[in-house]
């Protein structure tokens, strides 16, 4: 076990139940991730790769091992204590985006920069994406794509240690993902942040550090990429 | 040819299967969202909970009052007379049309209630020597008439027997004629004459002090001294008979005889009263219902379009499916007739309930010998169809909407909502919003249409309350205007003959009486071309300073030398306006008739009449300086003394006594009338929630998604709540003034059409009334904010994020 990893998470089971039937969607996770990395997981739909990034990111508790987010056990957090570490430490990007559509991309952005401690401008996140020119408009006024982008720069812009993202181009065509997975590549080289990309697209696989595939709950592989493709490369 | 047929049974086959399925789907949602369900429900509820308890109650007391009178015989036409000979009657019923005829002797009597100082006054009324009269028979309640020969045994009307807890067999003493007497009850009995008794000089029922009498004839001929005469007659004509030629008939023949002018049941006391409030309380059976009903329907309108706008994306996949536009529109509309059903079920309940209740107790106050419970089935037919109409009609647009869409563009994950900065935010840029806050405004500014109803609404049911409750100031207002303003006397002292002015200094000089004024009221007919009125002309001092006539602003207004002033009421009833003349026929004395002219026109608020300066009216009437009433202040600690001297003083026939007058109207009037007011504030305040309720949880469903990103994002469950809330908090805010200014015009409807003789409700809304329509409105915001609030706290945020809106 390696003392600087940014998550732990051991012996990690979720048992869902839905009327009589128990879905395990975690059969005993064991994952390390490292600060700064960035980490791409790929699964089928139902491989339990959501269920895993919703625990890591505070959204939902195990049934039963252990989760650290550094020294912190989130597997016995309460409601408050979750709140506060999402605010804190966490970005999330989502497949459908979940802007805030009375807000422009400034303020979406800023909406998270009020209440975090140390944050970016919102300007500053909106060019880290490429948006700076379209800083004042709304969502209804941006394509699929831009307002992903809104997304991301609304995840990164608290500094956060861990930006989790959940199928981030599954609503995109593939010439507008690569522009999103280009924008969490800058982010992730440029501010450290450890990134977690879950995918059912293998073709994103090689723009990681390290790919993790999950399967039936459990993870059933792992690589490690000799060196991070462009994401302006991949094509799918 | 029959793969075609196999084909359409097939979906047939489909169709049945599916549309059972989307019944269970009805049924799952109906439970699913109870609590919007029952809150739409409750508005309908509300709605035609009014409707049927103000229709109910008055078609059921009208039905009963025709049904009294019916069976009890009660007369069409009325004269008084001094005193006729009894072989007249055979003449009288000679008249072509009269197909009933009853003569009668009556009589003024002075009671002493046993343990009861205070002057008591009653009317007599002579029964015939066996059983029923012909015209107003009497409803026996308990015990059995008096008998011929028994000159001591009477039958006494309920509500006096009810106010001294009189039963058969008791007894009291009566001075009738100036003979002391001792009488026995026999029988406590309700008659259609009497269903509303004022005392002479009263202005309002005082069931304490003055009551009627049923004494056999032969007793009361002989304790009148009308041995073989009658000065009373009642008849009824026949069906197609002219009232009017049977009353000339009548007048003419009786001239000779001192008859006051016969008139018709329309001009008969108690019936013109009870005649008054049922016209009453028919205004206020269509008036509140209509303000009900436009309301709950504008509100039901308002929250199924919101209700089946959050199931869009569901109708577009049902879409998807194959199923047709009509489909999917029966599918909803069986949504929204199932909820209306309900509520129009528990409106019915509720209604008949409280018309039940309000029955039972107009029963005990009008004393009919039973209720009749009756709704016409036409009216429910019409709330029916109205109730569910509407809130189909409410349900259609939006589902019109939602189909309308293409399904592709409805499964689509919706577009953003198009927001811009708007001039509103604009000018409030000097303000340094939060993101959170600055949602809240956009979302306000976003969807005027939507903010203006969701006002609207909090408008309409702050103005409902507000008109269920605005009544009790101004009842009070009236009363305390009628007996601190305009009547100041303690006492009002009736005297059986007019007597000479000087009679006053007499009372004057009485120990305990501080200070005395004298009047004069004549009956009198006031006719302006073909309107009359029948009532009396009060002839006041010119100094007059226990009562006045007011104006508008309670001012009093000063007599004029010559002419008259009357009450607007009457002047619009008899379409006169200050300058034009009116024809005067006085009733008694020298039942002069002559023609004065309209000098002023005042505003009292309770009674109407018609006013002169007292040497303007005895000179009108042919008599000298004489006065038939004394207004008396009294020392507090000689009450008790004063109304013993007046009890036994010969001349007087009874007093009224503010006090009593002030008690007895809260008693019954305002009991009435504030019972239906109650009823009306608790079905407002039933609106008021159920509308609250459903702003509160349609936003939470359309807002959902929203608040769930932000409660990922790191907000916390307050955070995410003062966005939801806050927005209701301002649609409040906005509301509440807005529902006080629609309910002050709703009030002013209401109060306009309230004017009846006896009383007229002046338009007052107090602070207190405008606080408590602020806070029904608030404390149903406020416990349908908790609910959306806990619920928010259950948000499930990984599912919310994972659905689309």
């Amino acid at each position: 076990m390696d003392a600087s990893a940014v998550f732990r998470t051991r012996g990690l089971t979720k048992v869902y139940h839905q009327g009589d039937v128990e879905v395990h969607a975690l059969r005993g996770v064991d994952l390390d991730l490292f600060p700064g990395e960035l980490v791409v997981m790929l699964g089928a739909s139902g491989s339990g790769k959501s269920t895993l990034l919703n625990i890591l990111g505070g959204l939902d508790v195990p049934t039963s091992g252990d989760v650290f987010y550094l020294d912190t056990d989130l597997s016995h957090a309460s409601e408050a204590e979750l709140t506060a570490f999402r605010r804190e430490h966490v970005g999330f990007v989502f497949q459908f985006y979940n802007l805030i559509p009375s807000l422009t991309a400034r303020e979406n952005v800023a909406a998270v920069t009020e209440i975090a401690s140390d944050p970016m401008t919102p300007e500053a996140a909106l060019s880290m994406v490429g948006l700076e020119p379209r800083m004042d408009h709304f969502p209804a006024q941006l394509s699929g794509g831009e307002q992903q982008r809104v997304a991301i720069a609304r995840a990164i812009a608290k500094r956060p240690r861990v930006l989790l993202c959940d199928e981030p181009t599954g609503a995109l065509d593939s010439a507008t993902g690569v522009l999103v997975l280009e924008a969490l590549d800058k982010a992730n080289r440029e501010t450290g942040t450890t990134t977690v990309i879950i995918t059912h697209n293998a073709a994103i696989a090689a723009m990681a550090d390290r790919v993790i595939t999950v399967s039936d709950g459990r993870i059933s592989g792992e690589t490690r990429n000799d060196q991070r493709q462009d994401p302006g490369t991949l094509a799918w | 040819m029959i793969s075609a047929r196999i084909r359409g049974r097939w979906r047939g086959d489909v169709m049945i299967r599916s549309t059972a399925s989307l019944n269970t789907k009805i049924r799952r949602e109906l439970w699913q969202m109870r609590g919007q369900v029952l809150a739409i429900a409750l508005v309908i509820a509300g709605g035609v909970g009014v409707c049927v308890m103000s229709l109910a109650n008055y078609s059921s007391l009208m039905v009963t009052r025709a049904d009294y009178y019916q069976q009890y015989r009660f007369a069409d036409v009325f004269a008084n007379l001094k005193r006729a000979p009894r072989s007249m009657v055979e003449k009288v019923a000679a008249i072509p049309g009269i197909e009933r005829i009853s003569a009668r002797v009556e009589g003024a009597a002075k009671l002493e209630m046993p343990d009861f100082p205070e002057p008591v006054s009653a009317r007599l009324v002579s029964l015939p020597p066996r059983g029923q009269p012909a015209v107003n028979q009497l409803y026996v309640r308990q015990g059995h008439l008096p008998r011929p020969g028994r000159s001591q045994e009477v039958a006494i009307i309920g509500s006096f027997a009810n106010a001294h807890d009189l039963r058969p067999g008791d007894r009291f003493g009566a001075i009738i004629h100036g003979r002391r007497q001792v009488l026995t009850v026999t029988a406590v009995v309700e008659s259609p004459e009497f269903i509303y008794t004022i005392p002479p000089g009263g202005m309002l029922p005082d069931y304490e002090r003055y009551g009627v009498l049923w004494m056999s004839r032969e007793s009361l001929e002989a304790a009148m001294d009308m041995k073989g005469a009658f000065n009373s007659l009642v008849l009824t004509v026949d069906r197609g008979a002219s009232e009017n030629s049977v009353i000339e008939a009548i007048d003419r023949l009786l001239d000779r005889y001192g008859v006051t002018g016969a008139f018709a049941r329309s001009d008969q006391f108690s019936h013109r009263f009870l005649d008054d409030e049922l016209s009453q309380l028919k205004t206020m059976a269509t008036v509140f219902p209509a303000i009900f009903m436009t309301v709950a329907m504008f509100l039901l309108n308002v929250v199924i379009n919101r209700l089946i706008n959050t199931q869009r994306d569901i109708i577009a996949i049902l879409k998807a499916f194959g199923y047709s536009n009509g489909q999917i529109g029966w599918h909803y509309s069986k949504l929204v007739l199932t909820i209306a059903v309900i509520g129009l079920f528990l409106g019915l309940l509720l209604g008949v309930w409280t018309g039940r209740a309000m029955g039972e107790m107009y029963m005990d106050y009008y004393r009919f010998p039973g209720l009749l419970f009756r709704m016409d089935p036409r009216w429910l037919l019409v709330l029916t169809a109205g109730t569910l109409g509407v809130a189909w009609l409410g349900g259609w647009q939006a589902i019109h909407k939602a189909a309308s869409l293409p399904p592709a563009e409805a499964m689509r994950p919706e577009g953003p909502t198009r927001y811009r900065t708007g001039w509103v935010e604009r000018i409030l840029t000097p303000l340094r919003f939060s993101q959170p806050s600055r949602m809240i405004v956009r979302q306000l500014i976003r969807r005027p249409g939507r903010t203006v109803l969701s006002v609207m609404g909090v408008a309409m049911a702050t103005g409902i309350v507000l008109v269920g409750n605005f009544q009790f100031d101004s009842v009070s207002l009236m009363v305390h205007q009628q007996f601190a303003r305009v009547q100041q006397q303690d006492v009002t002292a009736s005297f059986i003959e007019p007597r000479n002015a000087s009679a006053l200094y007499t009372l004057q000089q009485q120990p305990g009486v501080r200070y005395a004024e004298g009047r004069r009221v004549v009956s009198a007919r006031l006719i302006h071309e073909h309107r009359q009125w029948r009532g009396s002309v009060t002839g006041m001092p010119e100094d007059a300073r226990l009562q006045f006539v007011v104006d508008q602003k309670m001012r009093a207004v000063p007599l004029p030398t010559e002419g008259l002033l009357l009450t607007d009421f009457l002047a619009r009833r008899l379409g006169v306006n200050v300058g034009d003349d009116v024809r005067v026929q006085f009733l008694e004395g020298k039942r002069k008739s002559m023609s004065m002219p309209v000098a002023g026109i005042t505003s009292e608020l309770v009674g109407v009449g018609a006013y002169a300066r007292l040497d303007v009216l005895n000179r009108a009437s042919g008599d000298g300086p004489v006065i038939n009433q004394a207004l008396l202040n009294l020392d507090p600690d000689a009450r008790a003394r004063v109304y013993r001297e007046l009890r036994e003083a010969p001349g007087v026939l009874g007093i009224s006594i503010r006090q009593a007058m002030l008690d007895s109207f809260y008693d019954t009037l305002a009991k009435t009338f504030l019972t239906f007011t109650f009823f009306n504030s608790l079905l407002g305040g039933v609106i008021a929630f159920g509308v609250m309720y459903n702003t509160i949880r349609i936003s939470l469903a359309e807002k959902g998604r929203e608040l769930a990103s932000l409660r990922v994002l790191g907000y916390t469950h307050n955070e995410v709540s003062h966005i939801l809330l806050g927005e209701m908090a301002i649609i409040v805010a906005v509301g509440i003034p807005l529902g006080w200014l629609i309910g002050q015009g709703l009030a002013r409807l209401i109060v306009g059409a309230l004017e009846t003789e006896l009383y007229r409700v002046p338009l007052t809304i107090t602070g207190q009334t405008l606080g408590v329509s602020a806070t029904v409105v608030i404390v149903s915001a406020l416990v349908s904010g908790l609910v959306a609030w806990w619920r928010l706290r259950n948000l499930d945020l990984i599912a919310v994020l994972k659905t689309r809106e």
